[in-house]
């Protein structure tokens, strides 16, 4: 079994670096990713919404469901944990 | 991209993520672990994305490796396999 | 691999002068520093979630060197389920907020309508406000986790 498990492993390994050969060079300017919606956000961050770090813009204000769902994700680990291990007489 | 930096760091992760396999102390398991957040977070910082080093930093190599050990404190230091 | 089965009871770890001096010193600085990263985010790297994780690095940090009582002396466990659920409440809360004043929901631009700074810069506010509910719900968050796996539920004694 433990031999079935390297193997199969090796192959989706060997698989995955295959498929890096089709990846765009690093920091490659005419990559699908970097021509979709980041130069918009890239130009217009500082006009639109007076924050010099374009992560932070991103992160708060284009993308805040994504953040809000993130802190709301960590509450619930928090709140599991708690419901979990804390007992009430403590 | 120093690609001689980048050839350690990358070096140095394959090496501590398979340690972390095979380790059978798991507190052992847990620091190498640890090494392996804070060379990613290194990586990260080398590719320019120093938000998210910065989240890598401090959860990857910081918390979570308190809550691990804190963890095994109060379960087992013995892998099971 | 040669390894050590004994139960972490039988070591013989005491209070360390060394490491207690040490951590008093450093954790004011810690928390400046957290407090620097949320405040800060909009010109560096950093924000609400990692300012939040450094802030509650600091009080794990407290319980390791000192107890988990002197902990919970200086972050009760009220206090804490308070900021958790404060935190996810201003951020939502802005959201709603601002699809209440006549805007769509997180359009931090729309909060105009309540005091008169200008859209673009309320956008800059909003994203502020919003950092600080992330750094309160992380910091309180982190603290109290490392705290119930640490205790395993009774806070008594940690590690």
């Amino acid at each position: 079994m433990k031999r079935i498990a390297l193997i199969s492993t090796l192959f989706a390994g060997a698989l995955l670096i295959w498929g890096t050969r089709d990846f765009p060079s690093w920091g490659d300017p005419n990559a699908p990713a970097s021509r979709h919606v980041s130069p918009t956000y890239i130009e217009r961050t500082v006009e639109e919404t007076h924050i010099p770090n374009a992560v932070t813009s991103v992160l708060g204000d284009y993308r805040g469901y994504d953040t809000m769902f993130e802190t709301v994700v960590i509450f619930c680990a928090g709140i599991v944990v708690i419901s979990v291990l804390r007992r009430p007489d403590a | 991209m120093i690609w001689q930096i980048d050839l350690l760091l990358l070096t140095l992760v394959v090496i501590c993520g398979v340690t972390t396999i095979f380790l059978k102390d798991l507190l052992a398991a847990t620091l190498v672990f640890s090494v392996y957040s804070f060379l990613m977070c290194l990586l990260w910082a080398e590719m320019g994305a120093v938000d998210v080093a910065f989240t890598e930093a401090t959860v990857g190599a910081g918390v979570s490796t308190m809550l691990f050990i804190a963890t095994i404190l109060r379960t087992t230091r013995r892998s099971k396999d | 691999m040669k390894t050590d089965h004994s139960l972490p009871q039988d070591r013989p770890i005491g209070p360390s002068l060394i490491i207690e001096v040490g951590v008093r010193i450093m954790i004011p600085f810690i928390q400046l520093f957290g407090l620097y990263v949320i405040a800060h985010g909009h010109y560096s790297p950093g924000g609400g979630f990692q300012g939040g994780v450094v802030l509650g690095a600091s009080f794990i940090l407290m319980a390791i060197a000192f107890d988990l009582k002197t902990s919970l002396r200086f972050f009760s466990l009220r206090a804490n389920a308070v900021m958790a659920s404060s935190g996810v409440f201003i951020y939502t809360g802005t959201g709603v907020l601002c699809a209440l004043v006549g805007g769509m929901f997180l359009d931090y631009s729309a909060l105009d309508a309540i005091l008169t700074l200008g859209p673009v810069e309320w956008r800059s506010m909003g994203v502020f406000i919003v950092e600080l509910g992330v750094g309160l719900a992380v910091t309180a968050i982190m603290a109290s986790l490392f705290w119930d796996l640490s205790s395993g539920g009774d806070m008594d004694k940690g590690l």
